[in-house]
């Protein structure tokens, strides 16, 4: 892709697996044409650098900052959302624990957190508190101070070890 | 909070990587993982009228092991660098540093290459290259070479990269002391840190220090290593004294700079105590090993 003009680019992206054919300007954030152009509003917008974890998407199934990323850097990539994870009658595991340890208040920065331990979870199933608020130092939560998280991305990973909590 | 109109390009491969930095000069600037550079976008602070995406020069993910250097590639993402066997045992330095560098999901996009670019003081990367003796080939419209990292980082966010090079790897040699320590102190987890210390050294028959290599981010505008100090180390014993006497050797050669927020002394005072808490961990894991 060599671009000569500035007129929008003509793109295919790969979202939650279904492909979208989109004209998209070359400076157009993934996390702009996410809520925007797909409708998938899940993905939250804070900070817009990079700095607040809100809008972490997955790409190629690793953690990634929606906002410091160009739509038109997704061609050939595989990006996942929050959309994608769980169901309302039948959440993910680590859904499942932020709503029983209170994880959660306003819900401004749980999809964030949600995508972020979706992969880290299987990258190190067994983590310890230390390690998980290593990780979760990434994503800004001003209503719960975090305790609640911890706990439950911890009862999360027991769970999805086949451990009854 | 979004980029000012670029120009966007993707090319295949270094060859055409290569063209287009030196087809638009200084109007391009390359894009790795983007950690830096985005937020730098997206609030106008850089609006170069092109982009050239490297994310797709796969073969500059990469890291080779020899008798005699890890060669890591430029593109190589921040988190492969902390996980990755081969450089946990080559380079175990490097990898607790890429550990701490900002968070998880920054970690699996930011890359080596582009955190020496980038040239910020207090980053880890550029403290270990340093420290360690690295040295970045960089290719350019007349040919590769090979420069010092420690002539590479000129000033903040100041490199010696002119238009049209790209780095495309970094060379740590080898063998390094099988001793080592990163320790850093910041006021927020992910922070860049006020001071950082990175310490290597072996110990010969006698236990005594030998290889001896220091180095400290965040003090001064660019990564210091501290030669003179090194040696005057070289020999003695691995004790309390040698480590205070090491610790106040360091607090008496550095200059940082002096701010409101951040008091030269305050930093003076923090490298002290970084440089004596490195040495003893180093200790300590050679006693847990």
């Amino acid at each position: 892709m060599n671009a000569s003009t500035h007129e929008p680019l003509t793109l295919s992206l790969s979202v939650n697996g279904e492909t979208h054919d989109l004209q998209v300007p070359a400076r157009k954030l993934l996390s702009d044409v996410l809520r925007e152009d797909l409708g998938l509003t899940g993905t939250h917008v804070g900070c817009e650098h990079g700095v607040c974890g809100a809008c972490t998407v997955l790409i190629d199934g690793r953690p990634a900052r929606a906002c410091l990323t160009f739509a038109a850097q997704m061609e050939g990539h595989e990006v996942t959302t929050i959309e994608a994870v769980g169901r309302p009658d039948a959440l993910s595991a680590l859904q499942q624990a932020l709503h029983e340890e209170h994880g959660l208040q306003c819900g401004f920065c749980t999809a964030g957190i949600v995508m972020t331990f979706e992969h880290y979870l299987r990258e190190n199933p067994t983590p310890t508190a230390s390690e998980v608020r290593d990780v979760l130092s990434g994503n800004l939560c001003r209503c719960t101070g975090y305790q609640n998280i911890v706990a439950a991305v911890l009862k999360a990973a027991a769970r999805m070890r086949g451990e009854s909590v | 909070m979004k980029p000012a109109p670029f120009l966007y390009h993707r090319p295949a491969n270094l060859a055409d990587a290569l063209s287009l930095l030196r087809a638009h000069g200084s109007a391009a600037k390359p894009l790795a993982g983007g950690q830096s550079l985005g937020p730098m976008l997206n609030m106008r602070l850089a609006r170069p009228g092109h982009l050239v995406d490297l994310n797709d020069l796969i073969e500059l993910d990469s890291v080779r092991v020899t008798d005699s250097f890890v060669e890591i590639g430029a593109l190589t993402r921040h988190h492969r660098l902390a996980i990755a066997s081969e450089v946990r045992r080559s380079l175990p330095l490097l990898s607790a540093a890429a550990a701490t560098i900002g968070h998880y999901a920054i970690r699996q996009r930011g890359t080596i290459g582009g955190s020496l670019a980038h040239a910020d003081p207090a980053a880890q990367l550029p403290l270990i290259a340093v420290t360690l003796g690295a040295s970045l080939v960089i290719a350019g419209p007349e040919g590769t070479r090979e420069v010092a990292a420690s002539d590479f980082l000129q000033s903040i966010m100041t490199v010696d990269l002119r238009d049209g090079e790209l780095i495309t790897a970094l060379r740590f040699p080898l063998p390094v002391g099988g001793l080592w320590a990163f320790e850093y102190f910041s006021r927020r987890h992910g922070d860049f840190a006020l001071v950082s210390v990175a310490l290597s050294f072996a110990r010969d028959e006698e236990g005594k220090i030998d290889a001896l290599r220091i180095g400290l981010g965040g003090v001064e505008t660019v990564p210091l290593r501290l030669p003179e100090i090194e040696a005057r180390m070289q020999g003695r014993p691995a004790d309390e004294t040698t480590i205070r006497d090491l610790a106040a050797a360091v607090a008496a050669t550095i200059a940082p700079e002096d701010s409101e927020q951040v008091p030269a002394v305050y930093r003076r005072e923090l490298a002290e105590t970084l440089v004596v808490r490195a040495f003893q961990s180093a200790l300590n894991r050679e006693e847990g090993a």
